[in-house]
């Protein structure tokens, strides 16, 4: 799933600073279950933005409003009665939800109240570990399913590097080198061949920004 | 030949070579390059030019190693995949020939957040593997890495280093392996302490040929205080201090502890010399180059040999 993590509240407070009446949107997908920015999330900032505001003598009407997916048209429709009656929008989900948000409603000044850290699993309850830098060019099957993209601090192809410190990245003890990993595992099923040969420089496909329509979709024709 | 470089001649000739190292200084003073140029003039082969080593911004490793080649002193220009993407790193590449450079040393670089911009962007657009390989295919098949002709291919002579302590052991040597195949000329290894272990280290590379396609140069820093034997033992990753050495420097009397330093790298010197597959020595001696002349004398590297 996609982590966010939510803005520092002096950050969002400067953010939206001289609007009267905002709309907090918040997203039920990734940012949701990563205990960031769902239903429950955009009701506990809430509270925070209008007591805040209240004791500056600046009070603020602030409104929640949870869909399903930011990312999504589909979802969004559910906010088109409703965002003309605010001055400004809070968004609590991805950078592409916002985004998506910000597209669909360019007359409204959209503003982020997280910022979206990465892609990542979920290690117990509030604790997330990146994963996938999504280089559009994946290398998990010579690489024994760990990613040197995302785990080494050099993201290195060749690795490990001088650097790796009885198990652990040079950056931290803490962080496990992503090389000594790899190689114990592909140890372990044998498969050590799979990085005795150089692995040729990466040609980036992530320079750009990315388009996907799968075989047998196109894209719709723009409307005149 | 591939280069005709200094350090080049040296090893086809089957002398011992003998490189050290010069950081430039971080400020824009040539003077101080020369400074420390003229105490390693005519007692290395060839002295390697770091590039923002431990990610702390200085003077740019091309521009000191022109400085160096201007004092008659022949750089190793070091160049880290850390700062620059493939674009920036050939045209150096180029543009170092260029002037006049002909040896180069192939690294990943520090981690940013050691250095002084610890929150700036790591490029590691291509590796240090990969960069061996570009400089290779730039000089032997007059190629960039897009496969575009250059001109004038440049005729550099490759090294990259090699750490023998780094974790997991056993693999230093595919590692190695794999540097050879990509096209290095020349190794210079992490500074050697444990000794037991780069014996057994340069044992494999032996049994598996690889001395005998690569020049390996032993990498020696003396330690010049207990307090450095004791950071680069626990600070400094990658790095093995066994417990002898400090036992060793902390044996002495005070004010006598970098005279000992000096002492235990003459005597790993001595052991290089006569060491199958390892073809010299690189002596880092960090902010230190005037002792350089001192150590080579005593270490019996003077006079250098010359090779036309």
């Amino acid at each position: 799933m996609i982590v966010a993590k939510r803005k520092p509240f002096d950050e969002i407070k400067s953010l939206i600073q001289g609007y009267k009446k905002i709309l907090n949107v918040g997203c039920g997908t990734c940012v949701a279950v990563c205990l960031t920015g769902g239903e429950k999330e955009v009701s506990v900032l809430n509270a925070e933005i209008d007591m805040a505001r209240k004791l500056a003598n600046d009070p603020i009407v602030i409104d929640g409003f949870t869909i399903e997916r930011q990312c999504d048209r589909e979802y969004l429709a559910a906010l088109d009665s409703k965002v003309d009656h605010y001055e400004a929008l809070l968004s609590m989900a991805c950078g592409a939800g916002i985004q998506f948000l910000a597209e669909r409603y360019p007359h409204i000044p959209v503003l982020p109240a997280v910022d979206t850290t990465f892609i990542g699993v979920n290690q117990d309850v509030g604790w997330y570990e990146e994963r996938c830098r999504s280089c559009s060019s994946c290398v998990l099957g010579w690489t024994g399913g760990i990613c040197p993209v995302t785990m080494c601090a050099k993201g290195l192809y060749n690795g490990p590097c001088g650097g790796t410190n009885k198990g652990s990245c040079e950056i931290d003890s803490e962080q496990p080198c992503a090389w000594y990993m790899i190689y114990e595992r592909l140890k372990k099923q044998n498969r050590l061949e799979c990085i005795m040969k150089l692995a040729e420089p990466t040609e980036w496909a992530n320079q750009v920004p990315r388009t996907l329509i799968q075989p047998g979709y196109k894209k719709p024709e723009k409307k005149a | 030949m591939k280069s005709g470089s200094n350090l080049e001649k040296i090893l086809l000739a089957g002398h011992f070579a003998f490189t050290g190292e010069l950081g430039p200084p971080r400020g824009s003073d040539a003077d101080e390059v020369r400074k420390k140029a003229g105490y390693l003039k005519g007692i290395v082969d060839a002295v390697n030019i770091t590039d923002n080593q431990t990610a702390v911004v200085r003077m740019s490793s091309w521009a000191a190693s022109l400085i160096a080649l201007q004092e008659g002193l022949e750089p190793n220009y070091q160049m880290v995949c850390r700062d620059r993407n493939r674009l920036a790193m050939q045209a150096d590449i180029l543009g170092a020939y260029a002037l006049g450079i002909r040896n180069m040393l192939c690294l990943s670089g520090d981690h940013m957040k050691f250095g002084d911009h610890p929150n700036a962007k790591g490029v590691f657009d291509i590796d240090s593997m990969q960069l061996i390989q570009t400089v290779k295919r730039m000089r032997d098949e007059g190629k960039f890495l897009s496969g575009a002709d250059i001109e004038h291919p440049p005729k550099i002579f490759i090294g990259a280093a090699s750490n023998p302590f780094a974790d997991p052991f056993e693999w230093r040597v595919h590692r190695l392996a794999k540097k050879i195949a990509a096209g290095v000329d020349f190794i210079q290894t992490q500074c050697i302490y444990n000794m037991e272990k780069f014996r057994k280290f340069i044992q494999m590379a032996n049994d598996m040929g690889l001395t005998e396609k690569v020049y390996i140069l032993a990498g020696v820093t003396p330690m010049k205080s207990v307090g450095m034997a004791n950071y680069m033992k626990n600070k400094v990753p990658g790095m093995d201090v066994p417990d002898e050495i400090i036992k060793r420097l902390k044996g002495v009397e005070k004010g006598k502890v970098a005279e000992e330093g000096i002492k235990i790298a003459c005597e790993q010197i001595e052991e290089f010399k006569s060491m199958r597959g390892v073809a010299g020595v690189h002596l880092m001696a960090i902010e230190w180059e005037h002792k350089v002349p001192e150590i080579a004398e005593r270490a019996g590297m003077l006079p250098r040999p010359r090779v036309d």
